[in-house]
């Protein structure tokens, strides 16, 4: 395919836009830099290696669990591990590599030159790492969260939950809500303002929609768990009395708050892969995906359904008949969206030309699991069979279809796909077949024999379990696939630190892709663009074969180089008509400072120490306003 | 009219046409914001649903200081609109006699919350209702306190000279953010103080 593509028109690398953009050498760089693939990359790379940790955790457990009557673990250490296992995979994972591949990619796929707000893009990435330091900084002083990955009251309340572990968790999930809120209010006002003209809101990549939804969904489900960890913090500390029967309050509150949070949350960290697999299917299909429209509506209204569906968590809690019904009801609606998303899949290698590779495979793989992992959800969504389901390992066996199926599995997908771009190299197709093979058959290894673990009547987090019970065949078969799943993974990291150095140089457009972050050189210029483009249609580089009406202009348009400051254009939210040129931030320690701050706020309150957490609000009240005073420079211009 | 000469002709309109980014920032932030406290008064609803005894537990709560205040708080979004207007129309006097004035207003309404909390015969930890009482009006007071920092640095700002008829950007975002605290405040007093006079 690498050598059929065709010459990308534009301009040469132009020395005056990389020297108004590139990201200057020396501590600032480092610490100071603006530019989104940068911070993209950070991303990326850095929830990688929670990956790796919340993996590790996991295969000791599996050590653990392998026949029973093990004593590896003591029991306190086994808790430990299955509560940083979930908090690290869930909050630290798998949505901050979501934000990783949208940041790297959002302005290019618009045509733009940054995010919407470089500096709060930074700041994103500040937060993000420092606050899983702060919740990894628990093992430092042997306090580590050991209440589960959903803390259930009355069990994480002080009374039997004493030390920090505990406000380890509830303080450093709102620290990081403060990451995840400023991400998505930057991808929603990059989206919507910074579109290349002609990138009308129905020309937009469908992973757009993906990540557009679970922005949207972010801003309204974290709220509730905001409010859930500031009244357990208070509960444990101040003595609230919230969660407290004795005193008024019920642990179901507890329950619903953070499963209102908690199921939009299940789409927030699957709709952006979902996403990467309709966009980056079509390019392996040879043709443009089967119902565009269709999946666009279809991610939308999962994403809102998604705040309708929570109680499916607590049916065995004791509610009324009617709330059960309900609920139920909608769980089972909410899989009309994503079995049209399936089938648009499906029919787009149906009537395509598939080319097998790498990418290709985990996408295909991607929909397997997603079939297997949405089975399993019908089966819990019904209120009748979930009583018998709900906390054995059958639930475990579908959060895990759920999870790495749609999250994991087109997360890999997407490495394969941009490694090209991001690094200007190829990865190895040969070790890729390997990663998916280990990947995919150790993955159904290991997870599978949960469903009957479950069925057995296996309850989840049980550190041993006797023998006689019939469970140690499943176990010993689930500990080995885990390993191979593991060996997996692997092969994935051995992949890309060999190809970072050794790959097949890639080209601009290695797949012969469609979209246009394929329309600039591999990795892009500090700029992005010589010129910002004008989009004519869904496809701007296949626009010759297909024919769609529209035609793009790739190799003409504004350069906004004629200032010598950072600039890209502003346009209209749906049609994208040019409105205005924007001025972007140079490189700032602001972001950093800020976010340190935040941080020494934070261990104020853990500690409950007044005087450290009002140092830091008085920090960051300092920060926030230098931040925003605006340069002399932009003062000067209203004269 | 190709695309770079569209671009060149922007760099000469006086006028922004759009809203700006910040603007759109501000609105998400507020969207946000508004859903934190929709779960906070869920909480207080659901809490007051489950109650075994009356809800609140000593009666409604005294109006004495609260409905004052609650004007109070609207009269300072009067004077932050004044205060806006005056600057879009080039008045920067008028922008900062308005600004100081809302900023004082919003920090009247606070010392009358404190005097509130200490009349207040319980604390956070005497019951749930209690906690919600200090939680909800203390996230709220929170933010009419952050409200104020933004005020006194654009007023700060104001008396440097930064604002104009055609640059008032940062002065509009903080109006949206202070006239949003507002309308919370607007649903919290309805929730907390209004409505147990009606059940």
């Amino acid at each position: 395919m690498a050598t059929t593509a065709p010459a990308i028109p534009g301009r040469a690398p132009d020395e005056r836009l990389h020297q108004i953009w590139e990201t200057k050498p020396g501590l600032l760089g480092i610490l100071g830099t603006v530019d989104h693939k940068e911070i993209g990359r950070r991303y990326l790379v850095t929830s990688f290696l929670f990956l790796i940790a919340g993996g590790l955790e996991a295969v000791v457990m599996r050590l653990q669990l392998t026949r029973s009557d093990l004593r590896l673990l003591q029991p306190e250490q086994y808790n430990q591990l299955f509560t940083m296992h979930g908090v690290t995979m869930i909050f630290w994972y798998a949505a901050p590599v979501l934000s990783g591949f949208s940041n790297f990619l959002w302005p290019l796929l618009i045509g733009a030159r940054d995010m919407a707000f470089p500096r709060l893009n930074a700041y994103s990435y500040w937060t993000f790492l420092l606050s899983g330091i702060f919740l990894y900084s628990s093992a430092l002083v042997g306090q580590v969260p050991d209440g589960g990955w959903f803390a259930y009251v009355p069990l994480t309340r002080d009374a039997f939950s004493p030390g920090l572990n505990m406000d380890f968790y509830a303080l450093g999930l709102v620290f990081l809500t403060i990451s995840t809120t400023a991400g998505a209010i930057n991808f929603i006002v990059t989206l919507f303002k910074l579109r290349a003209p002609g990138m009308s809101i129905n020309r937009i990549p469908l992973f757009m929609w993906g990540t557009l939804t679970n922005s949207f969904s972010v801003l309204f489900a974290l709220p509730a768990l905001t409010v859930a960890c500031v009244m357990l913090y208070l509960d444990r500390g101040v003595g609230t009395r919230f969660f407290d029967p004795g005193g008024g309050g019920h642990p179901l509150l507890w329950q619903h708050l953070f499963w209102i949070f908690g199921h939009p949350w299940v789409y927030i960290i699957v709709l952006p892969a979902m996403g990467i697999v309709s966009h980056a299917l079509p390019t392996f299909c040879r043709r443009p995906l089967v119902g565009y429209t269709t999946v666009a509506l279809a991610t939308v209204t999962t994403g809102i359904l998604g705040f309708g569906v929570w109680v499916h968590h607590m049916f065995a809690t004791g509610l009324p008949p009617l709330a059960t019904s309900f609920f139920s009801a909608a769980s089972f609606a909410i899989t009309i969206p994503s079995a049209i998303a399936v089938f648009a899949w499906i029919a787009t290698i149906w009537t395509g030309r598939p080319v097998v590779r790498t990418p290709f495979l985990f996408m295909v793989g991607f929909i397997v699991l997603f079939v297997i992992g949405g089975v399993s959800g019908v089966a819990t969504a019904a209120a009748a069979f979930d009583q018998q389901l709900t906390d054995t390992y059958f639930v475990v066996a579908h959060i895990h279809y759920v999870l790495i199926g749609i999250n994991l599995f087109p997360v890999v997908a997407g490495i394969y796909y941009w490694f090209p771009k991001i690094t200007g190299r190829m990865m190895s197709e040969r070790l890729g077949r390997w990663n998916f093979w280990t990947m995919f058959l150790g993955f159904n290894l290991g997870f599978f024999p949960m469903h009957i673990a479950g069925l057995l009547g296996m309850p989840r987090r049980i550190y041993t379990y006797p023998a006689g019970l019939g469970w140690d065949t499943v176990n010993l078969i689930t500990t080995i696939g885990s390993f191979v799943f593991a060996a997996g993974v692997l092969l994935l990291v051995i992949n890309v630190i060999y190809s970072r150095r050794r790959g097949l140089p890639a080209g601009p457009n290695p797949w012969d892709a469609y979209s246009l972050e394929w329309a600039t050189s591999s990795p892009p210029p500090p700029y992005n663009f010589a010129v910002i483009p004008t989009v004519g249609s869904r496809h701007p580089l296949w626009e010759e074969r297909l024919d769609e009406g529209g035609r793009s202009i790739l190799s003409e348009g504004p350069a906004l180089d004629e200032k010598g400051e950072k600039e890209t254009v502003e346009s209209s939210p749906l049609d994208s008509r040019l409105t205005d040129v924007l001025r972007m931030p140079e490189d700032t320690y602001y972001p950093f400072l800020h976010a340190l701050a935040v941080m020494l706020t934070f261990y104020g309150l853990l500690l409950r120490s007044h005087r450290v957490a009002g140092v830091g609000l008085l920090l960051v009240a300092l920060l926030t306003a230098g931040w925003l005073w605006p340069a002399r420079r932009e003062l000067r211009e209203e004269e | 009219m190709t695309v770079a000469t569209a671009a060149a002709q922007l760099r000469r309109l006086e006028y922004p046409r759009a809203r700006s980014p910040g603007f759109w920032g501000m609105m998400l932030l507020i969207a946000t914001e508004g859903a934190l406290f929709a779960y906070l008064l869920f909480s207080y609803f659901y809490l007051g649903s489950m109650a075994a005894g009356p809800w609140p537990p000593d009666g409604p709560p005294s109006l004495r200081l609260v409905l004052p205040n609650t004007l109070l708080l609207l009269a300072s979004s009067g004077t932050m609109y004044w205060a806006e207007a005056g600057v879009k129309r080039g008045a920067v006097g008028r922008l900062r006699i308005g600004l100081v004035a809302t900023a004082l207003l919003g920090l009247v309404f606070l010392s009358v919350q404190g005097v509130e909390y200490s009349n207040k015969p319980f604390t956070p930890a005497t019951s749930a209702y209690a906690s919600l009482f200090y939680v909800i009006t203390g996230f709220h007071g929170a933010h009419v306190a952050v409200g104020v920092l933004m005020m006194a640095t654009i007023a700060i700002r104001a008396f440097l000279g930064h604002f104009g008829r055609n640059r008032h950007d940062a002065v509009t975002n903080v109006a949206w953010y202070w006239h949003f605290v507002d309308v919370v405040w607007l649903c919290v007093f309805s929730s907390l103080y209004v409505a147990p006079y009606l059940g």
